[in-house]
Formats: C-alpha cells, sequence, structure tokens
C-alpha cells in the first residue's frame, strides 16, 4: 500500500484528533475562566485519539504520505505508548502545585504537540521525516522544560537542553547526509535496497551511522549523550519530567529501531536481523549499552535529589533497553517494547509520588522522605516502595518481568557477559533504590516535617499504577501478546 | 481440599496478610490473633500431610499444575518428596510459632504481620515449587518482606543489617536467574518445568569451554551453571566465604525473624542444591561436590565454632554455631552416601528446631535484661529455674549430646563422610568438641556462678514463650530418640537423588 496524500488522510484520523484538540485548547484558553476545562478537554482529546488509535488495528499495513510515514502494528504501538503517558502526564499536573502557576493553555497544548511529534517519530519512513518529528518533539521538550516562570533551574535546564539538542541533531543531520551522499535516497525501504545490493564503504556508512546514533542517544538518553537528562529532570516540573523520562524515551527507541531494523537490516528466516552491510554496529551498540548502564547506576548512587535520581536509573534502565537491540533478534525487539510498557507504568507511579509529597512539602530531596510511612503518607509511601522495587526488577512486579525478558534474549543469544554486566547493574541499583525506602519506613521523621496527604485522584491514579505493577508482575502473558503482535513491521 | 493441599498450605498465610491489612491499625490484639489463626491451617495441614505422604514412594507427590503462561512453558506446579517434605513441615511449624514468639512487637503491629504472613508464603512456595519460574519468583518474594521485617523492627544497626543482607541474596538470586535461563535455553522444547530439565540432565554440555579461564579449569557449560546457583544458593547457606551477612542479619533481626532466618532460610541454600544442583547437573556436581561442598563444609564446621567460641553476643554466638551446624549439611550431601545425605537433610531440620530454640531462648533473656552479652549474666539458674532447664535442652542439643536430635544427624553425616574424605571427617567431628567447648562455656558464664546481683529479681519465662518452646523442646526429643519420625520419610528420595549423581563420581 503507497497512498497519495489524500487518499492518507483516511487512517490519520489520531493525528487529527489530536490537532483539532490543540487548536481547541488555544482557542478554549481565551475563552473560559476556569482552567479546569483545559486539562479535561486535553484529557478527553487523548482519550479520543487514543480510541483512534486502536480503532487503526487492523487496518491494512503501508506507506502514507508519498512513503513519508509508515503504518503498521509498530507504529500505532509507539501511538499508544506517548498517549497513554500523555493522559497520565495530564492527570498528574491536574493536581501538581507547581503547574498551577503555569500558562495552562500552552502547556496543554504544548504537551498534546509534544505527543504528536512522537507518533512521527515512530512511523517516519524517510529520513527528512525522521528528523522534523524529533526536532518537534525536541523543540516542544524545550518549552516544556522551562515553562516555570521564575524558577532559575527551570530556565537553566531548558537552556541546557536546548544546546545539547541543537548539537546532537545537528550531528545526526549531518550523519544522514553521508547515508544520501552513499545510497543516494532518504527513504528507508530505498536505503536498504542500495545497501542489499550495491558495494558501499563500509567506513563511511559505520561513520554516518554513529553520527546518527548521537540523535538518536540523545532522545534515549544514552552515554555519552546523556549529560543534560540530570540538570533537565531536576529542573523540569515533575510531571513533565515525568513526560520526558517514558514518552520521549520510548520515542527514541521507536525511531532507533525504525531505522536500524526494517532500514539497514534484512529479518532471517528465524526471527533473527541480519545486518545488510557487515558494519559492526552491533559490538559498537554492546559496548554503549554496557556503559550507559554502569554509568548510570554510579552516578545513581550518591544523589541527593530523587529526581535527579531517577534521571540517573533512567539512563541505566535505557541501558537495558539497548540490550534487546544488541542481540539482533525479535525477541530481543518484543523485550524492548515490553520493558518499554512497564518502565511506562513504574516510572510515572514514582514521579507521582514525587509530585504528592513534594505538593505537601515542597521538598524534592531524599531528606524530605524521612520517616514518610510515619507522617501520614503509608499509602503513598508503599506504593513509592513498589515501584522502586519494581525498577530494581525484584519479582513479582512488573519490572522484573521486563529485565527477565532482556536477559533471556541476551542468554538465548549467547550474550553472557552483556547479561552478567546487567546483573552486576542490577544489585547495584537496589542500593539506592532500597536507600529511598529506607529513608521512608527506617528512620524516623523529624518533629517539624509536615504530614503528607494527597487528593483523591493522586490516589486514585496511585492505586491504578501500583496494582498494574503487581499484576503484570504475576500475570504479563496479554502483555506479551500485545507486544509481539506490535512487533510487525510494514516491509515491503 | 485434599487435591490443593499444597497450594493451600503456601497461600493460606497471603490471604492472612490481605484480612490483616484491612483491620483497624490500633487493634494489635486482634492482628496478632488473626495472624496467628492464618498460620494455624498451615501446620495442620503439614501434619495431615505428613500422615498421608507415602515415604516408600521415591517419587513426587501430592503434584498440582496448570498452565500459567503457556507461551512461554510457564506452569504452576507444585509438590512435595521426601526431600521437600520436612521442610514443609518445619517451615509450617516455625511459622506458627514464631506468631507468637512475636507477641511482643507493639511498633506498627499491622505492617509487621502482613509482612510476616507474605513472609510465610514465600518460604512455603520455594520448598512446594517444582517450576523454575515459580520458585524464583518464591525465592525472591521472601527478600522483601525479610528486609522490612529486620530493616523497621530490628536492633541499633538494622538499616544496615537489613541491606547488606538484601544486596547479597540479591546477587546470589540474580546470578541463579542467569543459571535458570541458561538451562531453560537448553532445554527441549524450552521449559522450566524442573521435572524436565532433571530428565534432560545428559544434554548439557560438560566439554570444556574454550576460552579463559574455563579452558584452564577444565569447566563446561554445566560446570558454570552449577557454580552460578551453588553461589545463589551458599551465599542463603551461608558457606563461607559468602557468610558475612548472617551475622550482623541475626543480631539486628526481632527474635522471631532470627528464628525464621536461621530455621528456615538457611535451609533453602542446602534444599537447592539437593533439589536442583544434584540431579539437574549431576555430572559437574561429581566433579566439583568435593571442593565446594566437602571441603566449604569442613572448613565451615570449624571455622563457625572458632568465630563462635570468640562472640561475647549472645545472639551472634549462635549465629555463629549456625555456620559451624550448616557445614554438617555441606559435608554430608557432599558424601554421596545413604547415610551421609539422610544425615544431610535430618540436620537440616534438626538444626531448625534447635537453633529456633536457641534463639527464642536468646530473645526471652533478651526481652528481660535488655542486653545480650554472654559475660553480663551470670547464676541465672537460680533466679529462672524453668528458663534454665529449657534452654540447658536447646543448648545440649545443639552440642550433639547423644539422646536429643542434634546427635543422630551428625553422627550420619560423619558416618556417612567417613566412607568418602576420612581427614575431613575428623576436621568436621573436631567441631564437635569446638562446639561443646563455647557452649559449656556460655552455659558457665550465664547460667552458673554467683548470681548476678542486677539480674536477682529478673521474671521467670511466662507461658507464651514456653509455648513458642516447649513443642521445639518435645521435637528435639523424639527425634533423639526415635530419628525414624523423619527418615522414613526422606530415605527413598534421596537414595534416588544420589542414584542420580553417583554413576559420574570417578
Amino acid at each position: 500500500m503507497d497512498l497519495s496524500n489524500l487518499e492518507s488522510l483516511q487512517f490519520f484520523y489520531p493525528e487529527f484528533v489530536l490537532v483539532g484538540t490543540i487548536v481547541f485548547l488555544i482557542v478554549l484558553d481565551l475563552i473560559v475562566a476556569d482552567k479546569r476545562w483545559l486539562a479535561a478537554s486535553a484529557f478527553l482529546g487523548c482519550l479520543l485519539s487514543l480510541w483512534a488509535t486502536f480503532d487503526l488495528y487492523g487496518s491494512p499495513e503501508g506507506w502514507l504520505f508519498h512513503r513519508m510515514i509508515v503504518l503498521d502494528n509498530f507504529s500505532l504501538f509507539f501511538k499508544v505508548i506517548p498517549l497513554v503517558a500523555t493522559l497520565l502526564v495530564i492527570w498528574i499536573s491536574f493536581g501538581c502545585r507547581e503547574i498551577r502557576e503555569i500558562h495552562l493553555g500552552e502547556y496543554y497544548a504544548i504537551l498534546l504537540t509534544s505527543s504528536l511529534g512522537m507518533f512521527f517519530m515512530a512511523s517516519s519512513s524517510n529520513l527528512l521525516m525522521a528528523y522534523l518529528s524529533l526536532e518537534l518533539v525536541s523543540l516542544t521538550s524545550y518549552i516544556l522544560t522551562g515553562s516555570l516562570p521564575r524558577n532559575r533551574r527551570s530556565s537553566e535546564a531548558a537552556l541546557k537542553y536546548l544546546i545539547y539538542g541543537g548539537v546532537a541533531s545537528g550531528t545526526m543531520i549531518y550523519g544522514m547526509s553521508w547515508v544520501f551522499g552513499i545510497t543516494g535516497s532518504l527513504d528507508y525501504a530505498r536505503i536498504s535496497e542500495v545497501l542489499a545490493h550495491a558495494q558501499v564503504n563500509r567506513l563511511s556508512l559505520f561513520i554516518a551511522f554513529v553520527l546518527i546514533l548521537a540523535g538518536f542517544g540523545y532522545k534515549v538518553v544514552f552515554v555519552p549523550f546523556h549529560m543534560w537528562s540530570p540538570d533537565v529532570y531536576q529542573g523540569a516540573p515533575t510531571p513533565i519530567t515525568a513526560f520526558l523520562s517514558v514518552g520521549s524515551n520510548a520515542a527514541g527507541v521507536a525511531i532507533m529501531i525504525r531505522f536500524f531494523f526494517p532500514a539497514v537490516s534484512r529479518l532471517g528466516d528465524q526471527g533473527n536481523w541480519l545486518f545488510l552491510t557487515g558494519v559492526e554496529w552491533p559490538h559498537f551498540l554492546l559496548f554503549l549499552s554496557m556503559v550507559t548502564m554502569t554509568v548510570g547506576n554510579l552516578c545513581a548512587l550518591n544523589q541527593q535529589n530523587v529526581k535527579r535520581l531517577l534521571a540517573y536509573s533512567g539512563i541505566a534502565h535505557a541501558g537495558y533497553i539497548l540490550m534487546g537491540l544488541v542481540v539482533l533478534n525479535n525477541e530481543g525487539l518484543k523485550a524492548m517494547l515490553l520493558y518499554i510498557v512497564v518502565y511506562l507504568i513504574m516510572n510515572v507511579g514514582a514521579f507521582l509520588v514525587v509530585v504528592i509529597v513534594a505538593n505537601a512539602t515542597g521538598r524534592e530531596d531524599i531528606e524530605g522522605y524521612r520517616g514518610l510511612a510515619w507522617r501520614g503518607a503509608a499509602i503513598p509511601a508503599v506504593c513509592m516502595a513498589i515501584f522502586l522495587f519494581s525498577l530494581t526488577g525484584l519479582p513479582p512486579l512488573a519490572g522484573f518481568v521486563g529485565k527477565f525478558f532482556l536477559f533471556a534474549a541476551a542468554i538465548r543469544e549467547e550474550f553472557y557477559f552483556l547479561a552478567v554486566v546487567a546483573i552486576i547493574n542490577s544489585v547495584i541499583s537496589l542500593y539506592y533504590y532500597a536507600g529511598i525506602v529506607k529513608t521512608m519506613f527506617m528512620d524516623q521523621p523529624n518533629p517539624a516535617d509536615q504530614k503528607v496527604d494527597m487528593s483523591a485522584n493522586e490516589s486514585a491514579l496511585l492505586g491504578v499504577l501500583s496494582s498494574l505493577t503487581v499484576v503484570f508482575g504475576v500475570y504479563w502473558g496479554p502483555l506479551v501478546r500485545y507486544t509481539s503482535e506490535s512487533l510487525r513491521f510494514f516491509l515491503k | 481440599m485434599t487435591d490443593h493441599v499444597l497450594t493451600y498450605m503456601t497461600f493460606f498465610p497471603l490471604a492472612g496478610m490481605g484480612v490483616v491489612l484491612l483491620l483497624p491499625r490500633e487493634r494489635h490484639d486482634l492482628i496478632r490473633w488473626v495472624s496467628a489463626l492464618f498460620t494455624l491451617p498451615p501446620l495442620l495441614l503439614a501434619v495431615w500431610l505428613y500422615g498421608h505422604f507415602d515415604p516408600t514412594k521415591p517419587g513426587l507427590q501430592f503434584i498440582e499444575k496448570f498452565r500459567w503462561i503457556p507461551d512461554y512453558n510457564i506452569a504452576y506446579f507444585v509438590g512435595v518428596d521426601g526431600l521437600s517434605i520436612s521442610m514443609v513441615l518445619l517451615t509450617a511449624l516455625l511459622c506458627f510459632l514464631c506468631i507468637f514468639a512475636s507477641w511482643g512487637i507493639d511498633k506498627a503491629v499491622k505492617g509487621y504481620f502482613a509482612l510476616f504472613l507474605l513472609l510465610d508464603t514465600g518460604m512455603m512456595g520455594v520448598f512446594v515449587a517444582l517450576d523454575f519460574f515459580l520458585f524464583y519468583i518464591f525465592w525472591e518474594l521472601m527478600l522483601l518482606p525479610m528486609y522490612f521485617l529486620i530493616g523497621i523492627w530490628g536492633g541499633p544497626r538494622r538499616e544496615y543489617a537489613a541491606i547488606k543482607f538484601f544486596l547479597y541474596t540479591l546477587l546470589g538470586s540474580v546470578l541463579m536467574l542467569l543459571a535458570i535461563l541458561a538451562l531453560y535455553f537448553s532445554s527441549e522444547p524450552y521449559t522450566f518445568d524442573m521435572t524436565v530439565l532433571i530428565a534432560q540432565n545428559t544434554k548439557y554440555g560438560t566439554a570444556a569451554l574454550p576460552f579463559w579461564p574455563f579452558d584452564r579449569l577444565g569447566w563446561g557449560f554445566q560446570h558454570v551453571v552449577w557454580m552460578a546457583l551453588f553461589i545463589g544458593f551458599a551465599i542463603k547457606i551461608p558457606a563461607f566465604p559468602f557468610h558475612t551477612w548472617l551475622p550482623d542479619a541475626h543480631v539486628e533481626a526481632p527474635t522471631a525473624i532470627s528464628v525464621i532466618l536461621a530455621g528456615v532460610l538457611l535451609k533453602m541454600g542446602t534444599y537447592g542444591i539437593m533439589r536442583i544442583n544434584f540431579p539437574m547437573l549431576p555430572a559437574a556436581t561429581a566433579e566439583l561436590a568435593y571442593y565446594f561442598l566437602a571441603v566449604l563444609g569442613a572448613w565451615n564446621i570449624i571455622y563457625g565454632a572458632l568465630c563462635a567460641m570468640a562472640q561475647t553476643d549472645f545472639k551472634k554466638l549462635v549465629a555463629y554455631s549456625s555456620v559451624s551446624h550448616m557445614g554438617y549439611v555441606m559435608l554430608g550431601m557432599a558424601s554421596f552416601t545413604s547415610q551421609g545425605i539422610n544425615g544431610a537433610v535430618l540436620q537440616m531440620f534438626n538444626h531448625g528446631t534447635i537453633t529456633g530454640m536457641l534463639f527464642l531462648m536468646v530473645g526471652v533473656i533478651y526481652d528481660r535484661a535488655h542486653h545480650r552479652e554472654v559475660d553480663g549474666f551470670g547464676g541465672l539458674a537460680a533466679v529462672m529455674p524453668v528458663y534454665t532447664g529449657v534452654s540447658a535442652l536447646a543448648l545440649f542439643a545443639s552440642m550433639g549430646l547423644p539422646g536429643l536430635s542434634g546427635f543422630i544427624s551428625e553422627v550420619l553425616v560423619l558416618l556417612g563422610a567417613w566412607q568418602k574424605y576420612p581427614i575431613l571427617t575428623v576436621l568436621g567431628a573436631s567441631g564437635v568438641v569446638l562446639t561443646a567447648g563455647y557452649f559449656l562455656w556460655t552455659i558457665q558464664r550465664v547460667f552458673l556462678g554467683p548470681v548476678n546481683e542486677k539480674y536477682k529479681t529478673l521474671p521467670e519465662i511466662n507461658g507464651r514463650e514456653l509455648f513458642t518452646l516447649v513443642p521445639l523442646g518435645i521435637i528435639v526429643i523424639i527425634l533423639g530418640v526415635y530419628p525414624n519420625a523423619i527418615l522414613d520419610l526422606l530415605r527413598s528420595s534421596l537414595d534416588e537423588l544420589n542414584r542420580t549423581v553417583i554413576p559420574y563420581l570417578s
């Protein structure tokens, strides 16, 4: 299926709904005085778009808009993930104290725009389209990060983010120009054809990949493109931190899989991918994966700020997710998708608790969590413990299932060294995750510490996320089936 | 009912946890009684199981199996054989008694008992699980409640002890996870079913791997997997040099948790080796047992005893005596003789009851005097005669006095080991002398001699405390006179287990 612009529109309605909502939000902001309507409409718009996305399942796979973007289960999966993340973030933003000071009309409109950009990131099948979508997500992220008025940290984070992002995307587009020079095309399918049949210089192709990887790596947050993340995570309003940590990460993984697998590899008959040109980039990624998880975990050990700690833990998790790419088979990719789902649940859950605590006490440092369980916040503390142990990868929690599949993929392809590095990292990560748990449960609160309580909608979301973390840890059959269904690429 | 007896035993405490969480926080007594109520059925079912288990059959009994995650061949698969039934009995008994030993907990009572019941489910699950994945889930499930139980309700250095315990065991268990996955991907078709993995045990390669250091050692796939599993289990036993978490955890944990730690958790290490390493990787077991079980076991006996002798903290002393006594289990199972392996499992059971008593009695004195310095007492026999009597029973049983249960198992272990490793057996036997040395010295310092003026008015052991100690004391005496009560259960299963390894012995 290769559709023209007008024909494509019939498969484009999730995006339409989102664009319509964005416009509606901007207009609504001028009209209504009660800004709660904005959150409600944004939420509703996302729900509609989510419904539309599910409605698209089962429609034929193919190219839309003259081979600019591609419609397949994989791209649908990566529409569901940002939408769910956006829904959760809107819900969290609703009661978040920091957010109340912001111009809400723009906030929600930009949030939805960012999620629209993620749609395109996952489905672009053309280098230029990939670049544009990545920039759309980046630009909106800069604004969201800096959206706290009169907050130096927030502004500083936005500026850092902007500068790093500019360098990374500049490097990436330079790499893309190399690919264009080598293959003569920007279209993934053409690139794949040329690489399969023509003789190309391996070294120049390798350099091109490394340059492109800078852009991807900056979105997925792996070493050495991770420097921006701790500052941005700490400076951004917490709901946005949650959004960036799961949404932007997932979209980065999507664009990376889309480029490295359907474009420059070929699917073998055993569900394994054969790389077309014999460039050793899997080994390069193997190295990056190990370095990323180790650096993330070691840096997290000494953090005093929970958001910053979660930023470093996010880097470590990006390293774990990369394991799935290194093994070059469908099992690995499936494990990555599964990990993204469980990471979404547990990480947003952890940030939700951060919001609850910050709302009550205004504190984000670990000291502010002292004796949380004995300060009237036993339930958030228990939920936080669940999320953190799930992030560590302890059964019977969802995080274990995610790690289990990644390890299984690595062991199956006999990447024993990688698996050993990954498990040692899991043990290291326990130390800092358990450190927060220790502060919450085992330290006695200071007499001056405020009581912490939460609103009804926060506790509802907390209940949903923590029970999902437990349920997916015990019964994950349907989840695995969904991710294997989602691993269907449109290949010509 | 009888079809799902093991499931009921495993999940009754979990249901109890749910109920406890729903109770109002300030109704302490209600919470305690409800917890006791939910640990009683597993105990009664365990007694029923004891009566209905057919000891003449070597295979698995009371099997329940249904598909859990069929895409990956993961099943809910439980059952018991002679090896696990003794541990199931021990777990059910100690958990019930420890609820009563926890009566004095008055900080966050609801949380304590909820976690305790979760721990109960985890432990029971480990001993009945026959699917590797399920086994791993239960194995890790114990870690979380244990971490909190030590970390919240423990002594002054509880946070350090809790995280140390957690990190050590997690390191062991993730290694185990890699081994599990390696076995899974070597099976045909991919399965986590232990019985199938055991049936395919000739398939796991023993040819040396072509890279350093395995080419030098001559280790194949099977050896590496064996080692990964062994480290996971050795940390739990705890075998030297992985034992350092144990004294810390024991000293800081509340009394009941120490009892559970020593009585049940340590057994999981040796249980795992016998349940998994022995039948699944028999060739590697035959080659590596001497170095990693027999030699380490003998070393554990001597080293633990010498460390115990140097302790001034009563609880630490008992903790190190556990290290020493678990050495007998390792030595016995490494002998691959009928006496040795039966003695080892009997020693696991006996160590559970005897050390449980020892920790309980330390708890009794600590509750009264608020310290545990061995040298800080003196002449307690005159102040607390009943307590002294019960304690003496436990101490003498631990020393291996004939007529009490510890004697039988130690003698069986030494008899079995003598046939294979005479020198190690001599060393191990000298541990008996050392044990007698530090325990007699302890009795002398704590119970005999002139009465310490400070503790002249200590109240005698009360009814609740006696209730936790006496059943264990009775079992210790009965098994000292009639060890067949347990040995009969074990024999056929363990001899079968021996037969899987013996062909590989050179």
